[in-house]
Parts: structure tokens; sequence; C-alpha cells
């Protein structure tokens, strides 16, 4: 089942084309990379997908609504975490939990249940009184995409969720991606990092707005003939003419 | 919070320093009873003064008191009956100066320069005359007969508190949600996104209903400046005035996502011009048109206006109407202002 698709997605900022014509799909369940250089258009596409902007022309579906006619039942369907790590620092870890969770929708009854077991899932247990601000940023991390998922949402849009931790600690930030993904939810994952291309499903980069390459991991390297996901990048990239800003 | 809950406490302590001001043209009303040489000559000294401007020629007791509640002048002169006639004959005559003392400085100003005209007049015939003339003024203050400069400041302080807090701090509650990225969470959740700024305006609107108390309480209790009017309208136009500061405070949340800018937004564009030109502690008379100008798209000119009817004149809501319209008419355009921007920011 498809949960996300576009087709020829369009956003324009005055007279510039932030995202060009796009068309893609993502399957129930799956792990999609959307991989492009600083303003190549990944957040703007991922905004629309959200129903946050609305796309110029072109149109998207999204858990099965038109982003441009039913955004808010779209917004009831799907988690968010931003690039800037998004809580609040002054808040407690649970009253964090309890906030979102109460924000997004999830019946009071439950609410208590839940925290219980993200903060178990997370061995967080030991944490649940502590003050968000006092959590090394990893932790945070982890802690802010188990919240974006709280209410068990189709899909979950991640936008650059790991920047500034080193490898180690993405990678267990990975391992509760699969988890969410062995459930049935469908992430959507923006990224810098190449080695993290490798753990997705399928990969799209995007080049001045534009989608110039679609595929798994695997056959994008025997395409470009490259032994890591990051010189595929480097030789799409190459063609931009965008700066980077 | 301590500041949020202090401030008030604070702020009103401060303010018990009163600023002598000068006053130019003031506007004036004239009763004059006797209609002689001596009274008209008197009246003119006074209108050929930069000081003064007669704006009204009343013809009894009465209408002294209707042009004082339209608040248009700060101060009336009566000249008693045979002004002239007495003052050659018994060589005394009495003139009574009335002020609106709900502004003591003004107020103490106002009759100071008229006394000094008569004196001035009574030195010319002096020296003509060979009986030692002598006029009397007696000066009459309305509304606040013990010139306590509480009476003045009172309003103006609740105007500049409920204003920096609902508008200053609504806007920096909301432009650092965006700057810690949480709004954009909030935004992507099912709630409307008017839930959300309603949600950051309540807690500020109980901030501010619990200044507007502790002022008021400390008004009457450790000032001892009664409320002579309606408590119930006092307190309705007050939350009124608060509905406009809060929508002036999602207004500047929308212009920016920057703490430090809603601050200084706030700051230089909203608190300075409620100081300076809401006549609270510059009579708004004195200013130069293009100021009296600016002054009148200033709520807290509005507001403060409103109290010192009801609170210090003991004035009815009638007296009001007007401040109360402009009021809800600034509330009507600001929220459909920021309501407009804030969706074309989501675009």
């Amino acid at each position: 089942m498809k949960v996300i698709t576009a087709e020829n997605l369009t956003k324009k900022f005055g007279s510039f084309t932030a995202v060009d014509h796009i068309s893609f799909e993502v399957e129930q369940g799956e792990i999609f990379g959307f991989l492009g250089a600083n303003g190549a258009g990944k957040t703007t596409a991922m905004r629309m997908l959200c129903g946050l902007s609305k796309p110029t022309s072109g149109k998207g579906m999204v858990a099965g609504f038109e982003i441009s006619k039913n955004p808010e039942k779209i917004k009831a369907n799907i988690g968010y975490m931003s690039q800037k790590f998004s809580m609040y620092e002054d808040l407690k870890v649970w009253e964090n939990i309890r906030l979102f969770a109460g924000i997004y929708g999830v019946p009071d009854k439950e609410i208590s249940h839940r925290t219980d077991e993200l903060l178990k899932n997370l061995q967080f247990e030991g944490q649940k009184d502590a003050l968000v601000k006092s959590l090394p940023l990893g932790w945070k991390q982890k802690l802010a995409f188990s919240v974006a998922i709280v209410h068990e949402p189709k899909i979950v849009f991640l936008d650059e969720p790991t920047g500034g931790v080193d490898p180690a600690a993405r990678r267990q930030f990975w391992e509760l991606i699969y988890q969410a993904a062995d459930r049935g939810i469908t992430v959507f994952v923006t990224t810098h990092y190449m080695d993290e291309a490798e753990y997705c499903n399928r990969v799209s980069i995007m080049v001045d707005g534009r989608i110039d390459a679609l595929n798994s991991p695997q056959n994008l390297k025997q395409q470009y003939d490259a032994a890591n996901m990051d010189e595929v990048f480097h030789r799409l990239a190459r063609g931009a003419k965008r700066n980077s800003d | 919070m301590m500041i949020l809950l202090g401030m008030p406490v604070i702020q009103i302590i401060l303010f018990g320093f009163a600023i002598t001001t000068e006053v130019k043209n003031a506007e004036i009303a004239v009763l004059d009873l006797s209609k002689d040489e001596a009274t008209r000559k008197i009246v003119e000294a006074i209108e050929v003064s930069e000081y003064f401007h007669v704006a009204e020629y009343v013809h009894n007791t009465k209408d002294i008191d209707n042009v004082f509640r339209k608040g248009r002048i700060g101060l009336a002169i009566v000249f008693s009956e045979n002004f002239y006639e007495n003052l050659l004959h018994t060589g005394k005559a009495q003139i009574q100066l009335i002020a609106d003392a709900t502004d003591p400085n003004t107020a103490t100003t106002l009759t100071n320069y008229a006394t000094a005209i008569i004196n001035n007049y009574q030195r010319q015939i002096v020296a003509t005359g060979p009986v030692p003339y002598q006029i009397v003024p007696e000066v009459k203050l309305m509304y606040n007969p013990q010139m306590k400069g509480a009476y003045n400041f009172v309003p103006g302080v609740l105007g500049m508190i409920l204003m920096l807090i609902c508008a200053m701090m609504t806007s920096v509650a909301i432009v650092r949600e965006k700057e810690m990225g949480t709004m954009e969470v909030l935004l992507v959740s099912p709630m409307k996104p008017i839930i959300i700024i309603l949600s950051k305006a309540v807690p500020y609107f109980a901030i501010s209903a619990v200044n507007l108390a502790t002022v008021l309480l400390l008004a009457v209790f450790v000032l001892k400046v009664p409320v002579m009017g309606s408590l119930f309208w006092l307190i309705l136009v007050s939350l009124l005035f608060i509905f406009v500061s809060l929508s002036i405070g999602i207004m500047v949340s929308t212009l920016t996502s920057k703490q430090m800018i809603a601050y200084l937004i706030s700051g230089m564009v909203f608190m300075i011009p409620v100081m300076l030109l809401s006549g609270m502690i510059y009579p708004v008379e004195n200013m130069p048109a293009i100021l009296q100008w600016i002054s009148h798209i200033i709520p807290a000119k509005w507001y403060i206006a409103a109290v010192k009817d009801l609170m210090i004149k003991g004035l009815g809501v009638q007296a009001v109407l007007k401040e109360i319209t402009i009021l809800f008419a600034m509330a009507a355009v600001i929220t459909a202002i920021s309501v407009k921007k804030f969706k074309n920011r989501l675009e």
C-alpha cells in the first residue's frame, strides 16, 4: 500500500522555484531517505507533505488525504520531528511526553501507560523526572523521536534528526527507526550523513529542487559505479548550480 | 513569575515621584457673571498669553460642571457679579479658579499661571488709580482636592503594566516557541493554529487580571485613591484593554522569529510611546500637533483617559463610550491583521 504519493509537486517563492516538479511514491513500512545538499529543497518538500505549506502546483497524497485539501486530516495521521531538537527544555521528561501525547490526541487514560512503555523501551526509567535540558543530545534526540510516534501515526517525518551527534549515537537512533518500521510505521527521513543513507530501504537525491536519483542504496551504487553512497551523492551534487547556504 | 507579579508593586512606588511639566495652550472655560471692563481686560490678557486658549464661554455654574465632564478643559475662571464695581468701590473683587486636579501637576501649573496673569493686571490698575485695589483669586480643585500625585499615576501605571505584560510577554512567549522549534511541532499536530495561539495568550490574560487586582488594591488601600465610579465598568474596560494588548503581542510575534527582536519591537514601538505619549507623564496637550496626532493611535492613551474618568472623576459609562468604541475598533483591526499574518506565514 502506498502511503505517500507526490505528482509533479512544485513550490515557488516568487520567482525562485524551491521544489521543482518532484514525483515519487513511498510504501507502507518503508524507510525512505530524502537526501540533498543544504538548500536543495528537502525541508520545503517535507513541509508540503506535512500540510505546513501549500504547494504551488502538483498533487500529493499522504495517508490517503490530498495535501492541499485536507491538511488537518493529514496532521492527525503523522508524527514530525524537526531539525532543531524541539521539546520543552525546562519541563521534565515525563511532562514532555504527557504534553505531546495530549496534543497529538492520545486519550488521557492511555497516557501514563504509554509513558511507562516508552521510557522502558528507551531504558530511560531512571530519567523520568530529569529536566530535558540536562540530557545529552543523543538522548534528547531518541526521546524526541519516541515522542513523535507516541500516538502511533501512519507516517513519521524526520528532518535531519541526528544532526550533531557521533556515529555511535546515530546507530542507536537508527535502531529505534527500525523498531518503528517493523511496527508498520512509514519513516520519511532527510539527512546529510551518507552512512545513514545506507540504512534506508530506498533513497532519493535532490539537486536544485529536482529529484535526480531514486532507488535502493544498493542499486544506486551499482548505477553510478560507486563504492559507497558518499560517492554517489558527490557525483550528483557536482552538477548543482545553487550555492549551499 | 516573581517579576511579572512584583513589577506593578515596584512601579507604583517608583512613579510616586511626580514630574513637573510646563503647559502651553491649555483649553479653559470662562464664566463671566459681570461682563464689565475689568473682566474683559483680564480675559484678553489670559487669551493673549501663550499658556491659555479660551475654548468655551459658559453662562451659569451648572455648565461649568458639564464642560469639565467633557474632559476638554483643564481650568475654568469664574468672575463674580459686579466685579468692576466691587473693585472700584470696596477695593476688593473675587475670582474663582476651578482646576481639574486628576492631573495635579497640570492643575498646579494652570492655576499658578492664571494667578500670575491676574496679579499682573492688578498691578497695572493699582499703578494708575489712587486706591489700593485687591483681586482675590480663590482656587478650587475638582476631583482631587488634596492634589495627590497618585490620582494621576495610578491610571498610567495600570495602562503601562497591562501593556507590558500582555504585549511584550505574549509576543516573547510565542516567538520563543518558534526559536526552540517547538512551534513547528505544535503546528504539525492536529491542533488548530488558533487553539495554539489562544493557549499561549490565556496564561498572560490570567496574570494581567491578577496585576489589575493588585494595582487597584494597592491604589485603594495604600495610596488611598478611591474608585469613584463603577468598579464593574472599570474592570470591564481594563479587560478590553488587556485584550487589545494581547492582540498586539500576537501581532508582534507573527512579525519576527527572534526573541530579541520581539523584545525590541515591543519595547521601542509599544512601550516607549505608551510612557511618553499616553499622557501619563507629559500632558498630551503640550505636545506638537504631530505627536498629538500620533498619540491617538496609542491604545493606552484611550485606556488611561477612560480609567481617569471612571476611577478618579467617578463618571458613568456614557462618559467613556468614545474610548470604549476606539479600543474595540483597535482590537478588531489588530486581531484581523495578526490572523492574516499568521496564515501567510504558514504558506
